[in-house]
């Protein structure tokens, strides 16, 4: 057996096992429970769903279009919603549009929280049957799209917008799009 | 009047099915490919639960939407498409083949292939030579010596 060939069968077992090793080792930071979204580059399905405060005024995808924004999934039964809605009234403060769609709740219970706690939404849809949700592919509130001007969704993160998680992923991302 | 009550309670086990979503169908097909997609298709969000294990509300509204897709006679294809078009090939429990998962798909294949490769090259090797060792002349000399000694003693 010639040197070259020893040192292949040495080497070959090692490289496969660095491969495994990398594999899993990212492994451990994955979180399996966040899956991405099958609607990236697709346009927001049609939907027509009702204004948050005015019942008789209805929105349909057509309010995606001009300018880039974020639709945010949420919930007054959500908790992590509560946790980040303060973070939504800070990007709202900035200048953010924010399209808001109360996935599966209560009228009357959504705008009392939007009342008590600030509503950064510049457009509030009301979902009341999750219908737009189940379009959209939603599976956890809150849910956060970066929509761009064409009214294509580029982004979905799914858990809170938070200070870490605005400036690491969505705002580089939200620069971005056009 | 409370054992009254009591009795009544226990004759009214029929109330805790009321939980239980019932749904009628035009035929039994159709019945059948219900429960077929219910168990086929997996929770998004409660992961390694099919649609018909699971108890959570998104499961109820997809269990709900197989219901409705089914009764409007759409097919098996149609009713997973359906919903991978939303929530991804994630709710497969039988994936396809995509660059993603095509290492899934061929890389059991592939290490066969590899084993075989070694063990017909390993086989069709000559055998190994018998070793005539072929000592060289001094070490046949030396040998040749030591025997040498053994006999004269």
């Amino acid at each position: 057996m010639s040197k070259k060939q020893r040192l292949l069968i040495f080497l070959v077992p090692l490289v496969l096992f660095l491969v495994a090793c990398i594999f899993l080792f990212k492994g451990l930071f994955s979180d399996p429970t966040k899956l991405e979204s099958a609607l990236i580059g697709q346009p927001v399905p049609a939907f027509t769903l009702q204004d948050i405060y005015q019942p008789e005024k209805q929105h349909d995808a057509s309010i995606f279009k001009g300018k880039p924004m974020l639709l945010n999934v949420w919930a007054t039964w959500c908790p992590t919603c509560y946790a980040e809605h303060t973070y939504l009234n800070k990007l709202a403060a900035e200048g953010i549009f924010i399209v808001g769609m109360n996935y599966k709740d209560d009228r009357k219970k959504a705008i009392r929280w939007l009342n008590e706690l600030g509503d950064p939404y510049q457009i509030s849809l009301f979902d009341k049957d999750g219908m737009l949700g189940l379009d959209l592919g939603v599976y956890g509130a809150p849910e956060t799209y970066l929509i761009d001007s064409q009214g294509i969704i580029r982004y979905r993160h799914v858990g809170d917008v938070n200070d870490q998680v605005w400036n690491n992923t969505l705002l580089p991302l939200f620069k971005e799009m056009k | 009047m409370a054992k009254l009550l009591f009795i009544c309670s226990l004759l009214m086990p029929g109330w805790a099915m009321a939980a239980i979503d019932v749904y009628e169908f035009d035929s039994s097909e159709q019945e059948l490919l219900f429960h077929q997609l219910t168990k086929e298709l997996r929770c998004p969000k409660c992961q390694n639960q099919n649609i018909s294990d699971s108890n959570a509300p998104l499961a109820k509204d997809l269990r709900q939407k197989t219901y409705e897709l089914v009764k409007q006679g759409n097919d098996r294809d149609q009713v997973v498409d359906y919903m991978a078009a939303r929530f991804g090939n994630f709710v497969r429990y039988d994936p396809p083949m995509t660059p993603a998962t095509v290492f899934l798909w061929l890389g059991p294949v592939c290490f066969i292939a590899i084993g075989l490769f070694f063990v017909f090259r390993h086989a069709s090797r000559p055998k190994a030579k018998m070793q005539v060792s072929e000592l060289a002349t001094q070490e046949q000399e030396k040998l040749n010596r030591i025997l040498n000694k053994d006999n004269t003693e």
